[in-house]
């Protein structure tokens, strides 16, 4: 509170206003543009529903459950899902939501018109949705520990493998965010997340599924990503070429459809 | 320390002085053409010619206006005028689709990278994060400058103090304005554009934000704003009345509503015989009654003329009433141009 009453006339003097404007350093303005919309995020219950809660949920039940068959121990199998599941959440489904609203309301054009170019802006994106990647590994590896999960593997695939999934992710929620109305990406970005955790191996591995589906749900980015880490931290090898070729294309993809496609409003 | 980083610092803050050209306008308004050749350097704004379509609808059709640095000029113009349409090529956020665009001698399309650091936009739809606070949103944008006013001070002087912690949604229409407002002020801009700055507000957060515009332009900073608050473009230096994309009439609020053309109106029971009248003045004048009661005498009126309108009132044993030399106020000039029908 201010002892200053908000109607009083304020006394401006000579020289308050005078122009001076010059840009903030890059580096300052991505923390400050990235800053705001975690802390926008962590106040957001349905984002932290998304991307904490109903990972941790699905690692709680199908490790103490027995609702679906997975190979003992069950952690290590449900694990790779699980991240999946997160990255997925996160990188995507509420990345192109916030996307599309921050479109909506104008703060992109507000942002760009306080100096923030796009790579700035769309850098910023990046920068906080990483940040909350490794926020939920942290939740999660912690919750699993705590189940008994011991990763095997190389952890630096794993760490790859989550930053690639990371960049398809965010890329593809940049594209369906920066080019359709806030509503239709509500909408599609749901129906996409239900998607590919049906067919992503985010529950069981796709070695379990009927061999098209397989086919299909390896070439899907939560596919790719979900098996590889399958790969690296239940069966403790390297993810082969498959899922680092698929994940590097859809990054590819995205991009290339951000830069060409994406809408300040 | 350099003032405007790689640009010289505002002149000393010029009036605006619109090069002017008698084009066939209605009843003799002022009217600016092109800018004067050469203005670049001096003027914030130039604006030459600019045409801009969405889709088969062209918002504006060939407007051309200056802002001299350090000085405020006003775009008023009913709804879908072409006024927001103008300020958003103006700040690069839209391509001209013809005629050319300088600001601060850049082109703000191609160089809206180099230009926005050095300008401060308030957005009609505000553009705030709607689940942001108040204070973080200001703080956030207070980060994208160098050397920027404090954000903390912002807060004080808009009287956003209160609502600090409040999320940008749950905000009053004119809270909200006041936090834009104070979004495009924090990078101390040597150019602002404000459009619509006070829609929403109270009277007293509207004399606020008078006092501050009157402050900024004494430091030199060059303002553009709209409003459909006439008494707030009478303390403007210029004033640029648009209508379905176009310039109708520009000039200083004065010029737009000095009896430029010669005019004197009074009141007087109707029905009046002006031939004694018109006997009385000197050839060159014409008196009428457009409406019952209401005389308009013109010509080159002086103060000869209202002693001779006055003395033939007194022959005809009326008193008259209203008798104005003065042209019409701002709101009257600017119906009589863009029509009373509503859009």
């Amino acid at each position: 509170m201010t002892d200053r009453p908000a109607h009083r006339a304020p006394a401006f003097p000579a020289g308050t206003f005078r122009p001076d404007p010059a840009p903030a350093g890059r580096g300052r303005m991505l923390a400050a543009a990235a800053g705001l919309e975690l802390r926008i995020t962590s106040r957001n219950g349905e984002q932290l529903l998304l991307a904490v809660v109903i990972p941790v949920a699905a690692l709680l039940l199908l490790s103490l459950t027995r609702i679906v068959s997975l190979p003992d121990p069950r952690v290590s199998a449900v694990v790779p899902g699980v991240l999946t599941l997160a990255v997925l959440s996160a990188g995507f489904t509420s990345q192109a939501i916030t996307t599309g609203f921050d479109r909506r309301y104008g703060v992109l054009k507000r942002l760009s018109a306080a100096g923030m170019g796009r790579g700035l802006l769309l850098s910023g994106k990046v920068a906080a949705t990483s940040a909350v990647v490794v926020g939920q590994v942290v939740v999660l590896v912690a919750v699993a520990s705590a189940l008994g999960w011991r990763p095997h593997g190389d952890l630096l695939w794993a760490v790859l493998l989550l930053a690639l999934g990371v960049a398809a992710f965010v890329g593809l929620a940049l594209l369906l965010g920066g080019v359709l109305r806030a509503e239709a990406v509500l909408a599609l970005a749901n129906l996409v997340w239900l998607l590919l955790v049906a067919v992503g191996g985010v529950v069981q591995p796709l070695t379990a599924a009927p061999a098209w589906l397989r086919t299909v749900g390896e070439l899907t980015p939560a596919g790719a990503l979900s098996q590889g880490l399958r790969a690296v931290l239940q069966d403790g090898h390297a993810p082969g070429a498959l899922p680092v070729v698929v994940l590097l294309s859809w990054t590819v993809l995205g991009w290339a459809g951000v830069v060409r496609w994406f809408r300040w409003q | 320390m350099p003032i405007l980083g790689d640009r010289e610092p505002p002149p000393a803050r010029p009036r605006a002085a619109p090069t002017r050209c008698t084009a066939a306008v209605p009843r003799g308004y002022p009217v600016t053409g092109v800018p004067a050749a050469g203005a670049g350097r001096a003027d914030a704004i130039e604006v030459v010619e600019l045409r801009r379509r969405y889709g088969s609808v062209l918002a504006v059709d060939g407007l051309s206006f200056s802002v001299p640095r350090g000085s405020t000029t006003v775009l008023i113009g009913p709804n879908g005028a072409g006024k927001t349409s103008t300020i958003e090529c103006c700040e690069g956020f839209a391509p001209a689709d013809g005629g050319s665009v300088r600001v601060l001698g850049m082109d703000p399309w191609r160089e809206a990278g180099r230009l926005r650091p050095r300008i401060g936009v308030m957005l009609q739809a505000g553009g705030a994060q709607p689940a942001a606070r108040t204070g973080e949103m200001l703080r956030l944008l207070a980060r994208c400058s160098a050397r920027p006013h404090d954000p903390e001070w912002l807060l004080d002087v808009l009287g956003l103090r209160e609502v600090e912690r409040t999320p940008i949604r749950r905000l009053s229409g004119g809270q909200a304005q006041r936090l834009s407002l104070a979004t495009a002020l924090v990078g101390r801009p040597e150019l602002l554009f404000l459009d619509e700055p006070t829609a929403g507000m109270d009277p007293q957060a509207r004399g606020i934000v008078r006092e501050l515009l009157s402050a900024a332009r004494t430091d030199g900073v060059a303002v553009l704003l709209t409003t459909h608050l006439l008494d707030e473009a009478e303390t403007a230096d210029q004033v640029v009345i648009v209508d379905e994309g176009r310039v109708v009439a520009q000039g200083s609020p004065a010029e737009l509503t000095a009896g430029a053309s010669g005019q004197l109106r009074f009141r007087a029971p109707a029905g009046l015989d002006l031939h004694p009248l018109l006997s009385a003045l000197p050839l060159g004048f014409r008196a009428t009654e457009p409406a019952p009661g209401r005389y308009l005498v013109e010509g080159p009126v002086d103060p000869a003329t209202a002693a001779t309108v006055a003395s033939f009132c007194a022959r005809a044993g009326v008193m008259p009433s209203g008798l104005d030399a003065g042209g019409r106020s701002l709101e009257e000039v600017y119906l009589d141009l863009t029509g009373r029908q509503l859009r």
